[in-house]
């Protein structure tokens, strides 16, 4: 994909104001389907079902099938939207968006349309330096997912070019909620920054809530972005109308999101500066190249002719029912992270930076399962989010938390040493098992078994008789080169401290 | 012996719950008589070959002295719309030619779990658009009275199976009069039960807000019957109503019995009985308010000036909700593909399809719907429609709180020949004024004979409609009106429908020369 010709992200903001907006699809966990008794793939043990085995007459759309709404999945939408600060309404309703495509086995999909289950939130977003920011919710609605198409036979795997494609019901009819912000300003040159704290702090709050498994690889958690630019006016003048906006979507790590509207700002600004107009259309993120490339143009027109869908009643929570809800919700992630902050005993820096790291939920997960919250913060923003770094990816995807405690217990027990608990990281990262069975697998614990490193020594010292002399005359210092020639010898598998030890106990004895 | 297809649901099943009849020689019966006739009338779109064995299951199982449904073993038709795992199931539509759902619609799992026996499925007009059943993609269905007029429609091939004596009990669906209608041009019993109490699901769905599932029948205590048998709640169908509801065979029992309507507030709803009606529709129906009147009904006039705006309405939103409804047949998951030569993309085969598979007055609703739920005509259109539809239901509030039922002829005119009406769509379209206001306010609706026309001797039909959840005072007060009409005549209305089985008159003619 070629890239496009980009501003100098600073000279783009002394020239625009970024305006944002986003719309979060947040897959939901429920057992069964939006308005299906089908399994769920999106479920926590949902798992992948070979194509079109997740279905039912109601997900193919077959003629005389109807739909029956998942009351799960309303409990769960009440309690994102109380969670999102919005009111809820005591009657909302389904509508039918028509448009022709394959993976939309109805050709119309249920949506909410005019009357959401939620509307009128906001969301508390902290940004890198640690300043607060109140992104504004317009509403949180209900819909069904659509299916997925596979292009085959094309070279970029997408539609165009492709000689057929295959179509996979399995996801359609898996319950959504879509979270849509009204329009943010005052971003500024934090917008990239503040895209991504918004998207984690979603993220942080459907996983608190149990509501969805948040995994964004897995397109449980999909975030399309809207950018626009617009040009500064001085103080005092009529600020300029908005911008034309573009709509970036397949955005699939919270890395990306940072990066994608880094990327249209500048690739806006570069048109703009140069007298070009914005085309309105939707934007497809590659995570690969780092750019963006033309979708469909979009307008405003677009008619998907909503109306009422007759098939289903309007639903009405009882106010006993939301106020179930809202007295069972877990704290706010702001409150949260002031509890966690104290509770973990971090500095402003160390905890600011698993924060921006957007690794708050990995390392409360860690210390949850036992470790300490300083070996959790190590691991993570340390090793794990290196590797991460380098293959482009968000470190929760990586390693679970439970894996990394039972590394961090095994360094604390000293079955491992900080290089060998690296090397077994490095297997539980590949897919060879738990901390314990990598080691196992890999050969890696550390030499405890003192008669094996006695007879290293042993060996050490007699091939070395200058050495052990200097020893036996106190030279203690002296041992450093027997040390190094055992640990080399157990390759490396052998807590130093202890050969230490047991070189000057083997001197003294020769 | 007696002629097994001439006797009705209720007296067939105390036969076969006494012994003296068996299901199997029943079921014989009614397919011999749809071999005999359905040539000529066309009733029938697929016929079951699994019949026979069904009913033997049932008499076996009788044998061994379980106890059975009162309608086991009973023959019943079942409607194109409705999915059968074990019959195709194409709407009178070339676009789902061939097509066997993986399902049984709900109505048909309960006929199946009452143990009655299906027959086979009967023609429709396409999608269960039209009123003559002469938009079905597989050829018309014929009026078993006059085989040159029409059978009403959509359901014209229910209708005419139960009025050619090709089987005692059908299933119908009625969006705008689709059951109702043709009861009347055929001299058959029709009801449209309150929306929500017969269950949907599995039923192809035209206008998911008016279609209601019903009984197509000769009696009115055979619609009862089966009544009791389909409805009640179905969780699968999210507008199915959750009511206990009584027994409606009773209800049809006790009007029969009572002979008497006495103390019942009869509306007649002046809106409903136009000038313009056939004449001796008309005067048919005045002698039935003597009958009614007579027998201690209290006749009151009641109006409801919204009325005059329901055909309107129900052609903006019926179309608004099949366009969208329809939308799913587009060849990607099952029924018919067209082949292009090149293959085509994606979008082609769907309109390729769509162009093929779907007939004129298909396509003529799409595109009318489609249009009323543009951007920039919804409230114009749509939105309109839904706010007539609301007067609607307040008319039939307030004649309600005058009435206990209200009447009306159940369609127009009597059956017109083939033909007539095909070119001119909304002259069809009227002759569903009588029954689209019952739709379009969810209330329940029956039509029952009322005569044969004087001007062409054709059946005509009485509507009666009761207020929403009150299905049963349909059933007293329709086996009331039944019986002492019958009374009257001497005789059942149907009895008097020409006998089909030419070979047979023939034979009988030769002997008389």
């Amino acid at each position: 994909m070629a890239k496009a010709e980009l501003m100098d992200f600073d000279k783009a903001l002394e020239m625009f104001e970024p305006v944002l907006g986003f719309e979060v699809h947040v897959e939901l966990n429920t057992k069964t389907k939006m308005f299906s008794d089908a399994p769920n793939p999106a479920a926590a043990d949902g798992g992948t079902g070979e194509p079109n085995t997740m279905i039912t007459p109601v997900d193919l759309g077959l003629p005389g099938s109807l739909p029956v709404v998942n009351e799960q999945a309303v409990k769960y939408s009440i309690s994102l939207g109380l969670a999102l600060g919005c009111e809820i309404a005591p009657s909302s309703r389904f509508a039918r968006k028509n448009y022709f495509y394959p993976d939309l086995a109805k050709n119309y999909q249920i949506s909410q349309y005019d009357e959401p289950i939620a509307f009128d939130g906001s969301v508390e977003v902290e940004l890198p330096d640690g300043t607060l920011f109140e992104v504004p919710i317009e509403r949180a609605h209900m819909e069904e997912d659509a299916g997925k198409l596979t292009h085959v036979g094309g070279a970029t795997g997408r539609i165009q070019g492709a000689e057929y494609s295959l179509v996979d019901y399995n996801r359609a009819g898996v319950p959504l909620v879509e979270i849509v912000t009204k329009t943010i300003f005052g971003a500024e040159h934090n917008a990239p920054e503040l895209a991504k704290a918004y998207v984690a702090a979603i993220r942080d709050i459907v996983i608190g809530l149990g509501i969805s498994e948040a995994r964004m690889e897995r397109g449980n958690l999909r975030c399309d972005a809207n950018v626009s630019l617009r040009p500064r006016t001085a103080p005092g003048e009529e600020p300029a109308p908005l911008g034309t906006r573009t709509e970036t979507k397949n955005v699939n790590s919270l890395r990306s999101v940072e990066r994608a509207i880094r990327y249209e700002i500048q690739r806006q600004a570069a048109i703009l500066a140069k007298g070009g107009t914005i085309i309105q259309e939707t934007r497809h993120w590659h995570e690969d190249t780092g750019v963006t490339s033309a979708g469909r143009p979009k307008s405003d027109a677009d008619d998907y002719r909503y109306f009422p869908e007759p098939d289903l009643l309007p639903v009405e929570p009882s106010r006993e029912l939301i106020e179930e809800l809202r007295a069972a919700l877990p704290e706010a992630p702001a409150v949260r992270r002031r509890r966690l902050k104290e509770a973990w005993g971090f500095t402003a820096l160390e905890f600011q930076d698993v924060v921006n790291s957007g690794l708050l939920s990995e390392v409360e997960a860690t210390t949850a399962a036992g470790a300490s919250a300083h070996a959790a913060r190590k691991w993570w923003t340390g090793e794990i989010a290196r590797i991460a770094n380098d293959r482009g990816v968000d470190a929760g995807t990586l390693v679970s938390p439970a894996h990394v405690s039972e590394l961090v217990a095994m360094v604390e027990d000293g079955e491992l040493t900080d290089r060998l608990a690296r090397q077994v990281l490095e297997g539980v990262i590949a897919g060879e098992g738990s901390p314990q069975e990598v080691t196992k697998a890999r050969g890696l614990a550390v030499v405890s078994d003192d008669g094996a490193l006695v007879a290293a020594i042993d060996e050490a010292l007699q091939s070395q008789p200058d050495v052990l002399q200097k020893i036996r005359d106190g030279k203690v210092q002296a041992a450093g080169a027997v040390i190094g020639a055992v640990m080399k010898a157990m390759k490396g598998q052998a807590d130093a401290a202890r050969v230490r030890e047991l070189v000057l106990e083997r001197a003294q004895q020769q | 012996m007696t002629d097994l297809t001439r006797l009705t649901a209720a007296a067939l099943s105390e036969k076969l719950a006494s012994g003296e009849v068996s299901s199997v020689e029943a079921t014989r019966a009614h397919l011999d008589r749809i071999a005999a006739v359905d040539g000529d009338v066309h009733a029938f779109l697929h016929v079951s070959d699994a019949a026979l064995e069904t009913a033997a299951s049932v008499d076996s199982r009788r044998a061994a002295g379980e106890a059975l449904g009162p309608l086991a073993g009973v023959p019943v038709a079942i409607k194109d719309v409705l999915c059968t795992v074990d019959m195709p199931t194409t709407a009178g539509s070339r676009i789902l030619e061939g097509w066997v759902p993986p399902y049984d619609a709900t109505v048909v799992r309960r006929l199946r779990e009452a143990d009655l026996v299906p027959l086979g499925k009967t023609n429709m007009d396409e999608f269960a658009m039209g009123s003559s059943t002469e938009h079905s993609a597989y050829g018309p269905t014929r009026n078993p009275w006059n085989l040159d007029r029409i059978p009403g429609g959509s359901g014209g091939g229910s209708a005419a199976a139960v009025a050619a004596f090709e089987a005692p009990l059908a299933l119908g669906s009625d969006t705008g009069g689709s059951i109702r209608q043709p009861g009347a041009v055929t001299g058959t019993v029709g009801v449209k039960p309150t929306y929500g109490g017969v269950s949907r699901y599995g039923a192809i769905a035209l206008a998911s807000s008016l279609d209601q599932v019903g009984p197509v029948t000769r009696t009115v205590l055979d619609a009862a019957l089966l009544h009791d048998v389909i409805g009640g709640h179905d969780p699968r169908d999210s507008t199915s109503l959750t009511d206990a509801w009584p027994s409606f065979a009773e209800a049809a029992r006790a009007g029969a019995a009572s002979r008497s309507l006495e103390g019942v507030r009869v509306g007649v709803v002046k809106e409903l009985d136009r000038e313009g009606f056939q004449p001796g529709v008309h005067s048919l129906f005045l002698k039935a308010l003597d009958t009614m009147s007579a027998a201690g009904a209290e006749i009151v006039e009641v109006s409801a000036p919204s009325f005059d705006y329901a055909i309107a309405a129900y052609y903006l939103i019926l179309p608004a909700e099949a366009s969208s409804n329809l939308a799913k047949f587009d060849s990607v998951r099952f029924g018919m593909r067209a082949k292009l030569p090149n293959g085509g993309t994606v979008e082609e085969v769907m309109a390729a399809t769509r162009e093929a598979g779907f007939g004129d007055e298909v396509k003529r609703r799409i595109i009318l719907g489609t249009y009323a739920l543009s951007a920039g005509y919804y409230d114009a259109y749509y939105g309109s429609a839904q706010k007539v539809r609301t007067l609607i239901q307040r008319d039939f509030d307030a004649a309600f709180a005058k009435a206990d039922v209200l009447v009306s002829p159940a369609a127009p005119t009597t059956a017109f020949p083939l033909g007539e009406k095909l070119g001119d769509p909304l002259a069809m379209y009227l002759n569903d004024v009588t029954t689209i206001p019952a739709n379009l306010a969810g209330v329940p609706g029956m039509s029952v004979p009322m005569g044969l026309a004087e001007e062409d001797g054709l059946p005509a039909g009485l509507q009666i409609m009761a207020p929403a959840h009150e299905d049963a005072r349909l059933y007293t007060v329709g086996g009331a009106l039944e019986a002492l009409l019958e009374e009257q005549w001497g005789h059942s209305l149907i009895s008097q429908a020409p006998n089909l089985a030419f070979g047979e008159e023939f034979a009988a003619q030769e002997g008389a020369v």
